[in-house]
């Protein structure tokens, strides 16, 4: 069952497991009838990791055990206070409500953004593995925004978005519809935010879900409409539950991205209106970088790792519980 | 039609790509499937076309309150012209292009040196090493950008492009990918040239590398296409015009140019430009490389 989650995945961990076993066991061998095989077997092992080890010893172990001293320390941009003060920063942090409305913006939009990320992008695929022709054209156009960086994407959005010579707005008019403030508007900004992120990055789960999709055994199909299944019977019935391993994994790896936001964000309403699109990550910045905090920005970027955490860890347990 | 054909290697006529059932009869069915695709490539179209019609339009035409699809007094390359000579965009596309190669380059490097020893060699302390690489997939960047930026001011490395590249090039998730592709190598051919008493690193180089070219290929355009749109790290690294990066660049001039909407089009699209020419010329690439890295975990 759980095999059907792409190809390529699967497969290896399929694969690899008898073979893996097999190589170890050739190993012991090997280095029973070879004692020095073993020291240098160390020896080789240690040197073919140390240069991943060495940069991810300096620029990740170190920043992330630094930005944990760092949020218990009052230490700012301007240097002034270095002292270690505890989890003052942590009471503070929970104590302050800026925090808890960036935190609550990236939790609405992470709600708000993953559900057509995941739908359009099924349904994209779905439209283009019936087997339409010019399979490039259709590849093309939904994946390219994929590649554009996120200005990019900010500088086409604020302009379609402009409330006076805006083209969104214009055809709103055209069909009679009143005209709407899109990054202006606090009820409205969000969405508008999530829009230009649907079209910016769903094609990437479009390419997932195809991938995922072509590797469904022609079998299941020929032996659907033998019994005179039709297309939306087939599609139902045989399409979305063998994608079901997939369509966690991407939910997942959606959620993950959606609490990241930032750059759309910061460049298209800079967390305006009166904070009504600021997510946790620019408060982060904002705290660091404008406010000079710190060791209170850290403290917030472990409390938003915490959530992380959560995330994965319930990831974790979802998809081992599918592949055991 | 034309860029397909190019990049397609003569060897996978049989694409995995083209839809299996592929009845060639237009039933209602086809055709309004067709029409939805075709609805929804249009939609996804038009940014790419209002900003590229925008950039051709002179200021006054590109700011006319009443829209236009094509601008009354004709179209310009005059926003083009204005953006080379004024602007650094250039200079960006040169940054960004050899950063983004050189932690491409050194990404790969680092990774799949590690990946082997994980997947071919017994030293102590292996499995220790998986898991830690394992679990560090969960930590987001933006958790280290506080106490980065403060260590890359202690090593004085900021508006360099050393600030840039560095922490970008450990990728737990792509060593993992890399891993697994390894483990499927058969060892029996590495086992020849052990016998002839081949260094490991040279059983790497002359036997495992070559057998991984796709692999590579894949982990290379994932790292490539994200090293090349990062934002928020070069940002934060950089403030000197002299080394920022494209979508850093592009920023600068939001604020800079203001309201002279064909200019802030055309310099969006020059930056857009090279990763959508590479996207022509090497989709299958592409596309195969996204499906099979993506899973992993970005």
């Amino acid at each position: 069952m759980s095999s059907v989650a792409t190809s390529h995945d699967s497969e290896g961990q399929a694969g690899s497991l008898p073979g893996l076993s097999r190589q170890r066991l050739s190993n012991r061998a090997g280095s029973r009838s070879a004692r020095s095989q073993g020291s240098r077997d160390n020896l080789n092992g240690w040197a073919f990791a140390a240069p991943f080890l060495a940069f991810f010893l300096v620029f990740l172990v170190w920043p992330l055990l630094y930005g944990l001293y760092m949020s218990m320390t009052g230490k700012s941009l301007t240097g002034a206070n270095d002292s270690v003060i505890g989890f003052a920063n942590y009471a503070e942090a929970l104590a302050d409500s800026d925090m808890w409305h960036s935190l609550g913006n990236t939790l609405y939009f992470t709600v708000i953004s993953t559900v057509p990320l995941v739908v359009v992008a099924l349904v994209m695929a779905a439209l283009v593995n019936v087997g339409l022709p010019a399979q490039w054209l259709w590849r093309l156009s939904y994946f390219a925004p994929y590649l554009l960086a996120s200005t990019v994407v900010s500088l086409f959005f604020t302009w379609m978005y402009n409330p006076q010579l805006g083209l969104i707005n214009d055809a709103l008019v055209n069909i009679g519809l009143p005209k709407v403030a899109w990054l202006n508007d606090p009820g409205v900004a969000m969405w508008a935010i999530v829009l230009a992120t649907l079209w910016w990055t769903v094609g990437f789960n479009f390419l997932l879900y195809l991938a995922a999709m072509q590797n469904i055994p022609a079998q299941h199909y020929e032996a659907a409409s033998l019994d005179g299944a039709g297309a939306w019977r087939q599609f139902f019935s045989i399409t979305l539950p063998q994608l079901a391993p997939t369509t966690v994994m991407i939910v997942l790896l959606q959620i993950l991205a959606s609490l990241k936001i930032f750059d759309q964000v910061y460049q298209m309403t800079a967390g305006g209106p009166g904070g009504a699109t600021r997510p946790v990550v620019q408060y982060i910045f904002e705290t660091g970088f404008t406010g000079y905090r710190l060791g209170y920005s850290a403290a917030i970027s472990y409390i938003f790792f915490g959530l992380i955490v959560a995330v994965s860890v319930i990831q974790f347990l979802i998809t081992r519980r599918r592949s055991a | 039609m034309a860029t397909e054909t190019l990049a397609r290697p003569a060897t996978s006529a049989a694409t995995p790509y083209a839809g299996r059932r592929n009845g060639r009869r237009m039933t209602p069915g086809r055709i309004a499937v067709l029409a939805v695709a075709a609805l929804l490539a249009v939609l996804w179209l038009v940014p790419f076309a209002w900003a590229t019609v925008t950039a051709f339009k002179s200021e006054t035409d590109a700011a006319a309150p009443k829209i236009s699809w094509i601008p009354p007094s004709g179209f310009t390359a005059d926003a083009f012209v204005k953006v080379f000579q004024d602007g650094n965009i250039p200079l960006w596309t040169w940054n960004s292009l050899y950063t983004s190669a050189a932690i491409t380059v050194i990404t790969l490097a680092i990774s799949a040196l590690v990946a082997y020893a994980l997947s071919r060699i017994d030293f102590r302390g292996k499995n220790v090493l998986m898991t830690v690489i394992i679990a560090s997939i969960i930590v987001p960047p933006p958790v280290l950008i506080i106490p980065l930026f403060y260590q890359m001011v202690a090593l004085h490395m900021i508006d360099t492009s050393w600030a840039i590249i560095l922490p970008q090039v450990i990728h737990p998730a792509m060593v993992f990918v890399l891993k697994k592709f390894f483990d499927q190598i058969p060892r029996e051919l590495e086992e020849a040239a052990v016998m002839d008493g081949a260094s490991r690193m040279r059983i790497f180089l002359q036997v495992v590398l070559p057998l991984s070219r796709p692999i590579l290929a894949a982990v290379a355009i994932f790292v490539f296409i994200g090293a090349w749109n990062n934002f928020l790290w070069p940002f934060i690294a950089t403030n000197d015009g002299s080394v920022l990066t494209l979508p850093v660049g592009l920023q600068t001039i939001k604020s800079a140019y203001g309201i002279q909407y064909a200019q802030n089009m055309a310099s969006a699209l020059l930056a857009a430009l090279p990763l959508i020419l590479l996207f022509l010329f090497f989709q299958r690439q592409i596309i195969k490389g996204v499906a099979t890295t993506g899973l992993a975990g970005t």
